[in-house]
């Protein structure tokens, strides 16, 4: 296991103004993941898990607290430094896998990499490793619409990680899936932190969650549990 | 970086054909009114222009004043009140350049069996200098022959056609009245006066041999009108009124005494119609930017609504790494892309438009490289400046709000 955190939150906060009055949505967070771990958020709707998430991928500023992401203090960076951070250092993987339609898989695999001003051979080079990694090698020039949910979340995992990010962020990413594709996604992802990739899954799913090492569960904005699985990881 | 953001403004357009096709359309459309209208605004002025050169410039006459016999006046010139000593006098003067004094009427001219009616112009050789006449065949007259009054003539183009066809009429005898006159040169072409007159169709002999033979004159030395040419446009006025105070100087006018000449500004009525025609053509100009602003408005309009669709695409590009100006950048250059295409488009047929109305209607267009820069730099700007407002729209999009759009 790494010596330091990959993320560390202390007492994160986020309230919301709205007409009603202030509304927090989370408070008095603190959690640590260590780089390698593998870590399911949990918990039911409105429990302050989706905040929580968007303050993980930097794509909110949080009310009050620090995030420390590799190290780095990033709880109050502008918008500018947030896209660099998402850019550098995260890899979203979406529910709805969130292709950009017209382009094709090597394209919006290598799209991370256009942001981070990286040349063309070596995107498109990066980027057809990363597609073979996740067995979509002979698809590259195909649509996502002309493949199926599960492979299209796959290409969405490829994008996740073609900027070698330091943590992988997915948001419900087998909520559009059936069963058997999930198990899939679940196996990939097993994989992945296999090799050693920092994972946080959000999900409501407990079956998806005990495929993490760590169970982490919400309930009206406060973390409530953290308990560690007993199972047994083999890479 | 920008290359594949280029391609990717490509693929967007691509995606939509009908849309952008119909976007362009407003740019091509501005674009193409602008040019032609620039065309033929220009192409009006140029035509003035033509025609007041061949005028000459800084131009005005001083005419002899009226008189009136039992009741009947005689309109100006009628009078013999000026005579050659005054036009002497008038060439002292500062700021004055050539001085010609004229006398002109029509007269008819015979050669071997040829007849034609034309102005006949007697004066002195300064009169080719004021008006900038050049002799493109055969040399002009001297001041000696306007001293020894000979019987020389110099032809416009229309009576070296009219009355020698293809002779050439350098050398050759006609007769102005009864009296015979050696051509010894042929004028170059001026064409149409502002008036509509042919210029061409014009004698010019010495102003002594036209008083006395051509003319004839009711006392030696009067002459009825003085063509006068000053040094410069903003000389005009003041050289005219020193003019009219060293004539009621010579004249001996007392002081409330009517002036006995008359004085004419003839480049101001030449100023005048080229002012017309700018006018014209700064507002055939305007009308056409009017269009081209409708374009442009349709450029922010359907930007707009890309930015209002592609919502959803916006927040994933912010959510892999995309900066505020990465996705500002991608909006505006779509824009730009489409008004500059447009814009070429537009000029094309804008010079074609123009093409076409000089060829039906033979209308004088001028298409200038200026004209052509002005629209091309107005359609970039214009894409710029409706298409940022669109672009920074996206750009600050919440990436949260975006990524849950529908």
């Amino acid at each position: 296991m790494g010596v330091q955190p990959v993320i560390r939150v202390a007492g994160l906060a986020k309230s919301y103004r709205t007409a009603a009055g202030d509304f927090t949505a989370l408070q008095g967070v603190d959690l640590a993941v260590e780089a390698g771990d593998y870590i399911a958020i949990m918990g039911p709707s409105g429990s302050g898990k989706s905040t929580f998430m968007n303050l993980l991928g930097c794509l909110d500023t949080p009310s009050a607290g620090d995030y420390y992401l590799a190290g780095r203090n990033v709880a109050q960076l502008d918008r500018e430094h947030l896209a660099e951070l998402r850019n550098r250092l995260l890899g979203f993987v979406f529910q709805g896998f969130n292709l950009l339609p017209r382009m094709s898989l090597l394209d919006n695999v290598a799209l991370p990499l256009v942001y981070a001003g990286i040349d063309k051979p070596t995107r498109r080079a990066r980027a057809a490793e990363l597609l073979a990694r996740v067995g979509l090698g002979r698809h590259a020039e195909s649509l996502p619409s002309r493949i199926s949910g599960g492979q299209q979340q796959r290409v969405a995992i490829a994008r996740a990680l073609v900027n070698r990010p330091q943590l992988l962020l997915a948001d419900e990413p087998t909520g559009n899936l059936d069963s058997q594709t999930s198990e899939e996604i679940m196996r990939l992802f097993g994989e992945l932190n296999g090799e050693g990739i920092t994972i946080v899954l959000v999900t409501h799913e407990a079956d998806i969650a005990v495929h993490a090492r760590r169970q982490v569960r919400f309930r009206d904005g406060r973390m409530v549990s953290d308990e560690r699985s007993e199972r047994e990881f083999g890479g | 970086m920008i290359r594949a953001m280029l391609s990717e403004a490509w693929q967007a357009m691509g995606a939509n054909r009908l849309r952008t096709a119909l976007t362009m359309l407003g740019m091509v459309i501005g674009v193409g009114a602008v040019v032609i209208m620039l065309a033929i605004g220009q192409g009006a002025q140029y035509a003035v222009q033509q025609t007041i050169s061949t005028m000459g410039s800084n131009l005005f006459i001083v005419l002899s004043g009226s008189f009136t016999t039992s009741g009947v006046r005689s309109g100006s010139a009628g009078a013999p009140t000026l005579n050659l000593a005054d036009a002497d006098a008038i060439a002292e003067l500062e700021g004055v350049v050539n001085v010609a004094p004229t006398h002109q009427g029509t007269r008819q001219l015979v050669y071997g069996a040829q007849n034609w009616s034309a102005q006949v112009i007697g004066t002195t050789p300064e009169y080719l200098a004021a008006r900038a006449w050049s002799i493109v065949n055969g040399a002009a007259f001297a001041d000696s022959d306007v001293r020894s009054a000979t019987r020389v003539a110099l032809i416009g183009k229309t009576v070296a056609d009219n009355l020698f066809g293809d002779e050439d009429p350098v050398g050759k005898t006609m007769r102005i009245q009864q009296n015979p006159f050696v051509v010894i040169g042929v004028l170059g072409s001026k064409g149409q006066n502002l008036d509509g007159r042919d210029q061409d169709d014009t004698v010019i002999v010495p102003l002594s041999t036209a008083q006395r033979k051509v003319f004839g004159t009711p006392f030696l030395g009067s002459v009825r009108m003085i063509m006068v040419q000053a040094d410069h446009a903003e000389n005009m006025q003041k050289t005219m009124d020193s003019v009219t105070a060293l004539l009621r100087q010579r004249h001996r006018l007392r002081d409330g005494q009517p002036d006995d000449f008359f004085m004419r500004n003839l480049s101001a009525a030449a100023e005048s119609e080229a002012e017309t025609t700018r006018t014209m053509s700064i507002l055939l100009g305007a009308i056409a930017s009017i269009s081209l602003l409708v374009g442009g408005i349709g450029i922010m309009n359907i930007m707009l609504v890309s930015v209002t669709e592609r919502t959803r695409e916006i927040g994933i590009r912010m959510a892999i790494g995309a900066r505020e100006r990465d996705i500002l950048t991608q909006f505006l250059l779509e824009a730009i892309i489409i008004s500059l295409a447009g814009c070429l488009i537009g000029l094309l047929l804008g010079l074609g438009g123009a093409l076409l109305i000089n060829l039906l209607s033979g209308m004088v267009i001028v298409i200038s490289g200026s004209s052509a820069l002005v629209a091309f730099s107005v359609a970039a700007a214009v894409g710029v400046f409706f298409g940022w407002y669109p672009a920074r729209k996206a750009a600050r999009l919440d990436p949260i709000e975006a990524l849950r759009y529908q």
